[in-house]
Protein backbone atom coordinates (compact mmCIF):
# COMPACT_ATOMS: atom_id res chain seq x y z
CA UNK A 1 0.00 0.00 0.00
CA UNK A 2 1.21 3.49 -0.81
CA UNK A 3 1.05 5.68 2.25
CA UNK A 4 0.80 9.37 1.56
CA UNK A 5 1.36 12.24 3.94
CA UNK A 6 -2.38 12.62 4.25
CA UNK A 7 -2.65 9.07 5.57
CA UNK A 8 -0.17 9.90 8.32
CA UNK A 9 -1.90 13.19 9.04
CA UNK A 10 -5.33 11.58 9.32
CA UNK A 11 -3.89 8.78 11.44
CA UNK A 12 -3.37 11.38 14.14
CA UNK A 13 -6.52 13.35 13.45
CA UNK A 14 -9.10 10.58 13.21
CA UNK A 15 -8.89 6.90 12.34
CA UNK A 16 -12.32 6.92 10.72
CA UNK A 17 -11.30 9.73 8.43
CA UNK A 18 -8.21 7.74 7.53
CA UNK A 19 -10.33 4.74 6.59
CA UNK A 20 -12.72 6.80 4.44
CA UNK A 21 -9.80 8.54 2.77
CA UNK A 22 -8.31 5.16 1.85
CA UNK A 23 -11.63 4.21 0.23
CA UNK A 24 -11.79 7.50 -1.68
CA UNK A 25 -14.94 8.53 0.20
CA UNK A 26 -14.05 12.17 0.37
CA UNK A 27 -15.95 15.12 1.69
CA UNK A 28 -13.21 17.72 1.77
CA UNK A 29 -14.11 19.30 -1.53
CA UNK A 30 -17.39 20.44 0.04
CA UNK A 31 -15.78 21.96 3.09
CA UNK A 32 -15.17 25.67 3.23
CA UNK A 33 -12.22 25.38 5.59
CA UNK A 34 -10.51 22.93 3.29
CA UNK A 35 -11.09 25.16 0.28
CA UNK A 36 -9.53 28.05 2.17
CA UNK A 37 -6.56 25.87 3.06
CA UNK A 38 -6.12 24.93 -0.56
CA UNK A 39 -6.12 28.57 -1.62
CA UNK A 40 -3.57 29.37 1.04
CA UNK A 41 -1.42 26.53 -0.19
CA UNK A 42 -1.55 27.77 -3.74
CA UNK A 43 -0.96 31.41 -2.93
CA UNK A 44 1.83 31.20 -0.35
CA UNK A 45 5.52 31.11 -1.11
CA UNK A 46 5.13 31.80 -4.79
CA UNK A 47 8.87 32.26 -5.14
CA UNK A 48 9.49 28.61 -4.41
CA UNK A 49 8.40 26.07 -6.94
CA UNK A 50 5.52 24.41 -5.20
CA UNK A 51 4.17 20.89 -4.75
CA UNK A 52 6.61 18.11 -5.53
CA UNK A 53 5.07 14.70 -5.98
CA UNK A 54 7.50 11.89 -5.26
CA UNK A 55 6.95 8.29 -6.34
CA UNK A 56 3.29 9.17 -6.80
CA UNK A 57 3.01 8.78 -3.08
CA UNK A 58 4.03 11.82 -1.11
CA UNK A 59 3.20 15.32 -2.15
CA UNK A 60 5.53 17.85 -0.59
CA UNK A 61 4.64 21.53 -0.51
CA UNK A 62 8.16 22.59 -1.41
CA UNK A 63 11.80 21.66 -0.94
CA UNK A 64 14.73 24.05 -0.50
CA UNK A 65 17.99 22.81 -2.06
CA UNK A 66 16.93 19.21 -1.50
CA UNK A 67 17.79 19.73 2.13
CA UNK A 68 14.83 21.29 3.89
CA UNK A 69 11.23 20.16 3.42
CA UNK A 70 8.39 22.63 3.86
CA UNK A 71 4.80 21.99 4.73
CA UNK A 72 2.25 24.83 4.68
CA UNK A 73 -0.58 24.72 7.21
CA UNK A 74 -3.45 27.03 7.86
CA UNK A 75 -3.52 26.77 11.63
CA UNK A 76 -1.91 24.95 14.51
CA UNK A 77 -5.11 23.33 15.64
CA UNK A 78 -3.92 19.80 14.95
CA UNK A 79 -0.25 20.50 15.29
CA UNK A 80 0.90 17.02 16.25
CA UNK A 81 -0.58 15.52 13.10
CA UNK A 82 1.21 18.08 10.95
CA UNK A 83 4.51 17.39 12.68
CA UNK A 84 4.21 13.66 12.08
CA UNK A 85 3.22 14.22 8.49
CA UNK A 86 6.41 16.17 7.95
CA UNK A 87 8.49 13.64 9.85
CA UNK A 88 7.12 11.02 7.53
CA UNK A 89 8.22 13.06 4.50
CA UNK A 90 11.74 13.35 5.90
CA UNK A 91 11.77 9.63 6.60
CA UNK A 92 10.43 8.80 3.15
CA UNK A 93 13.04 10.89 1.32
CA UNK A 94 15.91 9.68 3.49
CA UNK A 95 14.88 6.13 2.67
CA UNK A 96 15.26 7.16 -0.96
CA UNK A 97 18.83 8.19 -0.18
CA UNK A 98 18.25 11.94 -0.22
CA UNK A 99 20.07 13.69 2.59
CA UNK A 100 17.27 15.78 4.04
CA UNK A 101 18.44 17.84 6.97
CA UNK A 102 15.16 18.81 8.55
CA UNK A 103 11.69 20.16 7.91
CA UNK A 104 9.78 23.36 8.49
CA UNK A 105 6.07 23.83 9.01
CA UNK A 106 5.00 27.23 7.78
CA UNK A 107 1.94 28.98 9.11
CA UNK A 108 1.72 31.93 6.74
CA UNK A 109 -1.46 33.20 8.37
CA UNK A 110 0.13 33.17 11.81
CA UNK A 111 3.45 34.42 10.42
CA UNK A 112 5.20 31.65 12.25
CA UNK A 113 7.24 28.63 11.39
CA UNK A 114 8.32 25.59 13.27
CA UNK A 115 11.32 23.38 12.70
CA UNK A 116 10.89 19.63 12.73
CA UNK A 117 13.65 17.05 13.18
CA UNK A 118 13.51 13.33 12.66
CA UNK A 119 15.22 11.28 15.37
CA UNK A 120 15.99 7.58 15.25
CA UNK A 121 13.20 6.94 17.71
CA UNK A 122 10.82 8.83 15.45
CA UNK A 123 11.80 6.61 12.55
CA UNK A 124 11.06 3.53 14.63
CA UNK A 125 7.72 4.99 15.63
CA UNK A 126 6.92 5.76 11.98
CA UNK A 127 7.48 2.15 11.01
CA UNK A 128 4.91 1.13 13.61
CA UNK A 129 2.54 3.86 12.47
CA UNK A 130 2.77 2.72 8.86
CA UNK A 131 1.93 -0.84 9.83
CA UNK A 132 -0.99 0.43 11.86
CA UNK A 133 -2.25 2.55 8.95
CA UNK A 134 -2.24 -0.47 6.66
CA UNK A 135 -4.09 -2.40 9.30
CA UNK A 136 -6.84 0.17 9.56
CA UNK A 137 -7.24 0.54 5.82
CA UNK A 138 -7.75 -3.16 5.13
CA UNK A 139 -10.62 -3.45 7.61
CA UNK A 140 -13.96 -4.04 5.92
CA UNK A 141 -15.68 -1.60 8.24
CA UNK A 142 -14.72 1.93 9.24
CA UNK A 143 -13.42 2.30 12.82
CA UNK A 144 -16.06 3.21 15.40
CA UNK A 145 -16.98 6.83 15.87
CA UNK A 146 -15.11 8.57 18.68
CA UNK A 147 -16.60 11.89 19.53
CA UNK A 148 -13.99 14.61 19.83
CA UNK A 149 -14.22 18.38 20.02
CA UNK A 150 -12.76 18.67 16.50
CA UNK A 151 -15.66 16.64 15.05
CA UNK A 152 -17.81 19.74 14.82
CA UNK A 153 -15.38 21.37 12.42
CA UNK A 154 -14.74 18.28 10.34
CA UNK A 155 -15.91 17.90 6.75
CA UNK A 156 -17.24 14.49 7.77
CA UNK A 157 -19.29 15.77 10.69
CA UNK A 158 -22.65 15.32 9.00
CA UNK A 159 -21.61 12.05 7.50
CA UNK A 160 -20.51 10.61 10.86
CA UNK A 161 -23.34 11.92 12.98
CA UNK A 162 -26.33 11.34 10.74
CA UNK B 1 -24.66 28.05 -3.41
CA UNK B 2 -27.38 28.88 -5.89
CA UNK B 3 -29.45 27.15 -8.51
CA UNK B 4 -30.03 29.10 -11.70
CA UNK B 5 -33.33 28.68 -13.52
CA UNK B 6 -32.93 30.23 -16.95
CA UNK B 7 -36.11 30.89 -18.85
CA UNK B 8 -35.01 33.27 -21.56
CA UNK B 9 -33.86 32.19 -24.97
CA UNK B 10 -30.40 33.03 -26.10
CA UNK B 11 -26.81 32.05 -25.98
CA UNK B 12 -24.96 30.58 -23.05
CA UNK B 13 -21.25 31.28 -23.33
CA UNK B 14 -18.08 31.42 -21.39
CA UNK B 15 -17.08 35.03 -21.07
CA UNK B 16 -13.67 35.21 -19.38
CA UNK B 17 -14.25 33.51 -16.07
CA UNK B 18 -18.01 33.70 -15.89
CA UNK B 19 -20.83 32.07 -17.76
CA UNK B 20 -22.99 34.61 -19.55
CA UNK B 21 -26.49 34.20 -20.90
CA UNK B 22 -27.15 36.69 -23.67
CA UNK B 23 -30.75 37.17 -24.78
CA UNK B 24 -31.59 37.93 -28.43
CA UNK B 25 -32.09 41.60 -27.55
CA UNK B 26 -28.52 41.82 -26.29
CA UNK B 27 -29.36 41.86 -22.60
CA UNK B 28 -27.17 39.53 -20.60
CA UNK B 29 -26.92 37.90 -17.24
CA UNK B 30 -23.68 36.67 -15.71
CA UNK B 31 -23.80 33.60 -13.51
CA UNK B 32 -21.63 33.62 -10.45
CA UNK B 33 -19.86 30.39 -11.28
CA UNK B 34 -18.19 29.90 -7.93
CA UNK B 35 -21.59 30.05 -6.30
CA UNK B 36 -23.47 27.96 -8.84
CA UNK B 37 -24.74 24.60 -7.74
CA UNK B 38 -26.66 23.71 -10.89
CA UNK B 39 -28.28 25.29 -13.94
CA UNK B 40 -31.78 24.60 -15.23
CA UNK B 41 -32.42 25.50 -18.86
CA UNK B 42 -36.03 26.10 -19.85
CA UNK B 43 -35.62 28.38 -22.83
CA UNK B 44 -34.16 27.75 -26.23
CA UNK B 45 -30.50 28.13 -25.49
CA UNK B 46 -27.54 27.47 -27.68
CA UNK B 47 -24.21 26.72 -26.11
CA UNK B 48 -20.85 25.62 -27.37
CA UNK B 49 -18.27 23.13 -26.19
CA UNK B 50 -16.14 25.90 -24.77
CA UNK B 51 -18.99 26.67 -22.43
CA UNK B 52 -19.65 23.01 -21.63
CA UNK B 53 -15.96 22.46 -20.95
CA UNK B 54 -15.93 25.32 -18.52
CA UNK B 55 -19.12 24.23 -16.79
CA UNK B 56 -17.76 20.71 -16.65
CA UNK B 57 -14.49 21.86 -15.16
CA UNK B 58 -16.43 23.62 -12.44
CA UNK B 59 -18.52 20.50 -11.88
CA UNK B 60 -21.88 22.16 -12.43
CA UNK B 61 -24.66 19.88 -13.69
CA UNK B 62 -27.02 21.38 -16.29
CA UNK B 63 -30.62 20.14 -16.40
CA UNK B 64 -32.46 20.61 -19.64
CA UNK B 65 -36.21 20.94 -20.12
CA UNK B 66 -38.06 20.91 -23.41
CA UNK B 67 -40.53 23.36 -24.89
CA UNK B 68 -43.38 21.89 -22.87
CA UNK B 69 -41.43 22.07 -19.64
CA UNK B 70 -40.71 18.36 -19.46
CA UNK B 71 -37.37 17.16 -18.26
CA UNK B 72 -35.29 15.91 -21.13
CA UNK B 73 -31.91 15.24 -19.56
CA UNK B 74 -28.86 16.51 -17.77
CA UNK B 75 -25.33 17.40 -18.70
CA UNK B 76 -23.54 15.52 -15.96
CA UNK B 77 -19.89 16.60 -15.82
CA UNK B 78 -17.15 14.05 -15.52
CA UNK B 79 -17.27 12.28 -12.18
CA UNK B 80 -14.56 13.74 -10.01
CA UNK B 81 -15.50 11.93 -6.83
CA UNK B 82 -15.12 8.32 -7.69
CA UNK B 83 -14.64 5.60 -5.14
CA UNK B 84 -14.08 2.19 -6.67
CA UNK B 85 -14.81 0.53 -3.36
CA UNK B 86 -18.14 2.27 -2.99
CA UNK B 87 -19.09 1.41 -6.55
CA UNK B 88 -18.36 -2.25 -5.87
CA UNK B 89 -20.44 -2.06 -2.70
CA UNK B 90 -23.30 -0.42 -4.62
CA UNK B 91 -23.24 -3.18 -7.19
CA UNK B 92 -22.99 -6.07 -4.74
CA UNK B 93 -25.93 -4.68 -2.80
CA UNK B 94 -27.87 -4.49 -6.03
CA UNK B 95 -26.96 -7.96 -7.25
CA UNK B 96 -27.84 -9.66 -3.99
CA UNK B 97 -31.63 -9.93 -3.95
CA UNK B 98 -31.88 -9.89 -0.17
CA UNK B 99 -29.62 -6.89 0.31
CA UNK B 100 -31.31 -5.00 -2.48
CA UNK B 101 -34.69 -5.70 -0.94
CA UNK B 102 -33.55 -4.43 2.48
CA UNK B 103 -32.67 -1.05 1.01
CA UNK B 104 -35.71 -0.84 -1.24
CA UNK B 105 -37.99 -1.57 1.73
CA UNK B 106 -36.57 1.47 3.49
CA UNK B 107 -37.42 3.71 0.55
CA UNK B 108 -41.01 2.52 0.48
CA UNK B 109 -41.36 2.57 4.28
CA UNK B 110 -40.29 6.17 4.54
CA UNK B 111 -42.05 7.37 1.40
CA UNK B 112 -45.35 5.94 2.64
CA UNK B 113 -44.75 7.27 6.13
CA UNK B 114 -44.33 10.73 4.65
CA UNK B 115 -47.45 10.24 2.57
CA UNK B 116 -49.38 9.45 5.74
CA UNK B 117 -48.00 12.59 7.31
CA UNK B 118 -49.48 14.63 4.49
CA UNK B 119 -52.83 12.95 4.88
CA UNK B 120 -52.79 13.39 8.64
CA UNK B 121 -52.23 17.09 8.16
CA UNK B 122 -55.26 17.35 5.92
CA UNK B 123 -57.37 15.27 8.26
CA UNK B 124 -56.65 17.88 10.94
CA UNK B 125 -58.04 20.38 8.48
CA UNK B 126 -61.18 18.35 8.25
CA UNK B 127 -60.65 16.84 4.87
CA UNK B 128 -62.16 13.46 4.29
CA UNK B 129 -59.07 11.29 4.06
CA UNK B 130 -59.79 8.78 6.83
CA UNK B 131 -60.44 5.92 4.50
CA UNK B 132 -57.28 6.51 2.50
CA UNK B 133 -55.27 6.71 5.70
CA UNK B 134 -56.47 3.41 7.06
CA UNK B 135 -55.99 1.72 3.71
CA UNK B 136 -52.43 2.97 3.48
CA UNK B 137 -51.76 1.96 7.07
CA UNK B 138 -52.79 -1.60 6.35
CA UNK B 139 -50.79 -1.64 3.11
CA UNK B 140 -47.75 -0.41 4.99
CA UNK B 141 -47.83 -3.46 7.25
CA UNK B 142 -47.09 -5.62 4.23
CA UNK B 143 -44.01 -3.72 3.10
CA UNK B 144 -41.44 -5.50 5.25
CA UNK B 145 -43.08 -8.86 4.61
CA UNK B 146 -42.78 -8.71 0.84
CA UNK B 147 -40.76 -11.53 -0.66
CA UNK B 148 -39.18 -9.67 -3.55
CA UNK B 149 -38.85 -6.32 -5.28
CA UNK B 150 -41.70 -7.11 -7.66
CA UNK B 151 -44.12 -7.54 -4.80
CA UNK B 152 -42.73 -4.48 -3.03
CA UNK B 153 -43.26 -2.39 -6.15
CA UNK B 154 -46.82 -3.66 -6.25
CA UNK B 155 -47.51 -2.50 -2.68
CA UNK B 156 -45.88 0.81 -3.43
CA UNK B 157 -48.09 1.22 -6.48
CA UNK B 158 -51.19 0.48 -4.45
CA UNK B 159 -50.23 3.00 -1.79
CA UNK B 160 -49.76 5.67 -4.45
CA UNK B 161 -53.09 4.81 -6.03
CA UNK B 162 -54.97 5.23 -2.76
CA UNK B 163 -53.02 8.39 -2.03
CA UNK B 164 -53.77 9.99 -5.38
CA UNK B 165 -57.46 9.19 -5.03
CA UNK B 166 -57.44 11.19 -1.80
CA UNK B 167 -56.23 14.26 -3.67
CA UNK B 168 -59.76 15.04 -4.77
CA UNK B 169 -60.58 15.63 -1.12
CA UNK B 170 -57.43 17.55 -0.33
CA UNK B 171 -57.51 20.02 -3.18
CA UNK B 172 -60.08 22.79 -2.94
CA UNK B 173 -60.31 23.47 -6.64
CA UNK B 174 -62.66 21.55 -8.82
CA UNK B 175 -60.31 19.01 -10.33
CA UNK B 176 -60.61 16.03 -12.50
CA UNK B 177 -57.99 13.69 -11.15
CA UNK B 178 -58.55 10.00 -10.83
CA UNK B 179 -55.26 8.41 -11.56
CA UNK B 180 -51.72 9.18 -12.44
CA UNK B 181 -51.03 9.35 -16.15
CA UNK B 182 -47.56 10.01 -17.51
CA UNK B 183 -45.96 10.47 -20.90
CA UNK B 184 -47.82 12.59 -21.69
CA UNK B 185 -49.83 13.74 -18.68
CA UNK B 186 -53.47 14.20 -19.62
CA UNK B 187 -54.80 16.74 -17.14
CA UNK B 188 -53.58 19.61 -15.02
CA UNK B 189 -52.82 17.62 -11.89
CA UNK B 190 -50.83 15.05 -13.82
CA UNK B 191 -48.96 17.81 -15.58
CA UNK B 192 -48.18 19.48 -12.27
CA UNK B 193 -47.00 16.23 -10.72
CA UNK B 194 -44.77 15.44 -13.68
CA UNK B 195 -43.24 18.88 -13.61
CA UNK B 196 -42.61 19.16 -9.90
CA UNK B 197 -41.38 15.60 -9.62
CA UNK B 198 -38.86 16.22 -12.36
CA UNK B 199 -37.53 19.16 -10.36
CA UNK B 200 -37.14 16.99 -7.28
CA UNK B 201 -35.49 14.36 -9.41
CA UNK B 202 -32.97 16.83 -10.86
CA UNK B 203 -32.15 18.20 -7.43
CA UNK B 204 -31.49 14.67 -6.18
CA UNK B 205 -29.13 14.19 -9.10
CA UNK B 206 -27.25 17.36 -8.23
CA UNK B 207 -26.85 16.20 -4.65
CA UNK B 208 -25.80 12.68 -5.66
CA UNK B 209 -23.22 14.21 -7.97
CA UNK B 210 -21.47 15.71 -4.96
CA UNK B 211 -21.06 12.31 -3.36
CA UNK B 212 -19.26 9.20 -4.55
CA UNK B 213 -22.52 7.39 -5.25
CA UNK B 214 -23.12 6.22 -8.80
CA UNK B 215 -26.49 7.58 -9.91
CA UNK B 216 -27.23 4.70 -12.26
CA UNK B 217 -27.34 2.00 -9.60
CA UNK B 218 -30.59 1.99 -7.69
CA UNK B 219 -32.44 -0.41 -5.45
CA UNK B 220 -36.18 0.11 -5.61
CA UNK B 221 -36.18 1.00 -9.29
CA UNK B 222 -34.26 -1.24 -11.62
CA UNK B 223 -30.79 0.00 -12.22
CA UNK B 224 -29.40 1.44 -15.36
CA UNK B 225 -32.55 1.70 -17.39
CA UNK B 226 -31.49 4.57 -19.59
CA UNK B 227 -31.58 6.92 -16.65
CA UNK B 228 -30.07 7.86 -13.35
CA UNK B 229 -32.45 5.70 -11.40
CA UNK B 230 -30.89 6.26 -7.99
CA UNK B 231 -32.44 9.73 -8.15
CA UNK B 232 -35.83 8.09 -8.48
CA UNK B 233 -35.22 6.05 -5.35
CA UNK B 234 -34.17 9.02 -3.29
CA UNK B 235 -36.79 11.32 -4.79
CA UNK B 236 -39.44 8.80 -3.72
CA UNK B 237 -38.73 9.65 -0.10
CA UNK B 238 -38.89 13.42 -0.62
CA UNK B 239 -41.77 13.74 -3.07
CA UNK B 240 -44.47 13.84 -0.36
CA UNK B 241 -42.57 16.45 1.63
CA UNK B 242 -41.44 18.68 -1.21
CA UNK B 243 -43.42 18.03 -4.40
CA UNK B 244 -46.86 17.09 -3.11
CA UNK B 245 -47.04 19.75 -0.44
CA UNK B 246 -45.98 22.34 -2.99
CA UNK B 247 -48.73 21.25 -5.36
CA UNK B 248 -51.38 21.30 -2.62
CA UNK B 249 -50.44 24.76 -1.51
CA UNK B 250 -50.23 26.21 -5.03
CA UNK B 251 -53.68 24.88 -5.85
CA UNK B 252 -55.37 25.58 -2.54
CA UNK B 253 -54.14 29.14 -2.52
CA UNK B 254 -55.31 29.49 -6.12
CA UNK B 255 -51.86 30.51 -7.25
CA UNK B 256 -52.20 27.94 -9.99
CA UNK B 257 -55.57 27.42 -11.65
CA UNK B 258 -57.09 25.94 -14.77
CA UNK B 259 -56.08 29.12 -16.62
CA UNK B 260 -52.41 28.25 -16.27
CA UNK B 261 -52.76 25.24 -18.53
CA UNK B 262 -53.14 24.71 -22.19
CA UNK B 263 -54.79 21.62 -23.57
CA UNK B 264 -53.87 19.94 -26.77
CA UNK B 265 -55.36 16.87 -28.38
CA UNK B 266 -54.39 14.31 -25.79
CA UNK B 267 -52.29 16.13 -23.31
CA UNK B 268 -52.05 19.17 -21.20
CA UNK B 269 -49.15 21.47 -20.55
CA UNK B 270 -48.36 24.42 -18.40
CA UNK B 271 -47.88 27.97 -19.55
CA UNK B 272 -44.50 29.56 -19.09
CA UNK B 273 -45.63 31.96 -16.36
CA UNK B 274 -47.07 29.09 -14.39
CA UNK B 275 -43.81 27.19 -14.64
CA UNK B 276 -41.97 30.23 -13.36
CA UNK B 277 -44.33 30.65 -10.44
CA UNK B 278 -43.84 27.04 -9.48
CA UNK B 279 -40.08 27.20 -9.81
CA UNK B 280 -39.94 30.22 -7.57
CA UNK B 281 -41.99 28.44 -4.95
CA UNK B 282 -39.90 25.32 -5.40
CA UNK B 283 -36.64 27.17 -4.94
CA UNK B 284 -37.94 28.84 -1.78
CA UNK B 285 -39.11 25.55 -0.41
CA UNK B 286 -35.76 23.91 -1.05
CA UNK B 287 -34.09 26.64 0.95
CA UNK B 288 -36.44 26.24 3.88
CA UNK B 289 -34.68 24.85 6.90
CA UNK B 290 -35.48 22.57 9.78
CA UNK B 291 -33.47 21.84 12.87
CA UNK B 292 -32.02 18.40 12.44
CA UNK B 293 -32.54 16.21 15.46
CA UNK B 294 -29.39 14.11 15.19
CA UNK B 295 -27.06 16.82 13.97
CA UNK B 296 -28.36 19.67 16.08
CA UNK B 297 -27.92 21.95 13.09
CA UNK B 298 -30.30 23.71 10.79
CA UNK B 299 -30.46 22.00 7.43
CA UNK B 300 -32.36 22.94 4.29
CA UNK B 301 -34.82 20.63 2.58
CA UNK B 302 -32.30 20.33 -0.21
CA UNK B 303 -29.60 19.32 2.20
CA UNK B 304 -31.81 16.55 3.54
CA UNK B 305 -31.30 14.91 0.14
CA UNK B 306 -27.55 14.94 0.53
CA UNK B 307 -27.83 13.57 4.04
CA UNK B 308 -29.89 10.75 2.58
CA UNK B 309 -26.97 9.99 0.26
CA UNK B 310 -24.63 9.92 3.25
CA UNK B 311 -26.89 7.48 5.05
CA UNK B 312 -26.91 5.26 2.02
CA UNK B 313 -23.11 5.35 1.77
CA UNK B 314 -22.89 4.40 5.43
CA UNK B 315 -25.13 1.44 4.80
CA UNK B 316 -23.17 0.32 1.77
CA UNK B 317 -19.86 0.66 3.61
CA UNK B 318 -21.02 -1.47 6.56
CA UNK B 319 -20.98 1.56 8.79
CA UNK B 320 -24.60 1.96 9.85
CA UNK B 321 -27.83 0.45 8.62
CA UNK B 322 -29.85 2.72 6.36
CA UNK B 323 -33.09 4.09 7.66
CA UNK B 324 -35.07 6.24 5.25
CA UNK B 325 -35.93 9.84 6.04
CA UNK B 326 -39.21 10.29 7.89
CA UNK B 327 -40.75 13.67 8.54
CA UNK B 328 -40.19 14.25 12.25
CA UNK B 329 -41.96 17.54 12.75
Amino acid sequence: MRISGTHVYYYFVCKRKLWFFSKAIRMEHLDENVQLGKLLDESSYNRDSGQVMIDETVNIDFIRDWKVLHEVKKSRSIEEAGIWQLKYYIYFLREKGIAIENGVIDYPKLRRREEVELSNEDSQRLIEIMADIENICVQDKPPKLEEKPICKKCAYFEYCFI
Amino acid sequence: MESYYLFSNGELKRKDNVVRLTAPDGKFKDLKVEMTREIFLFGEVSLNTKCLNYIGQLGIPVHIFNYYGFYSGSYYPRESNVSGELLVAQVTHYADEKRRHDIAVQFVESASFNILRNLRYYRQREKDVDEAMSEIKSLRKKIAKTADIQELMGIEGNIRKVYYQAWQAIINQEIDFEKRVKRPPDNMINTLISYVNSLVYSSCLTEIYKTQLNPAISYLHSAGERRFSLCLDIAEVFKPLIADRLIFSMLNKNIITEKDFEREANFCYMKKEARQKILQAYDLRMKETVKHRDLGRSVSYRHLMRLECYKLIKHLMNDKEYEGFKIWW
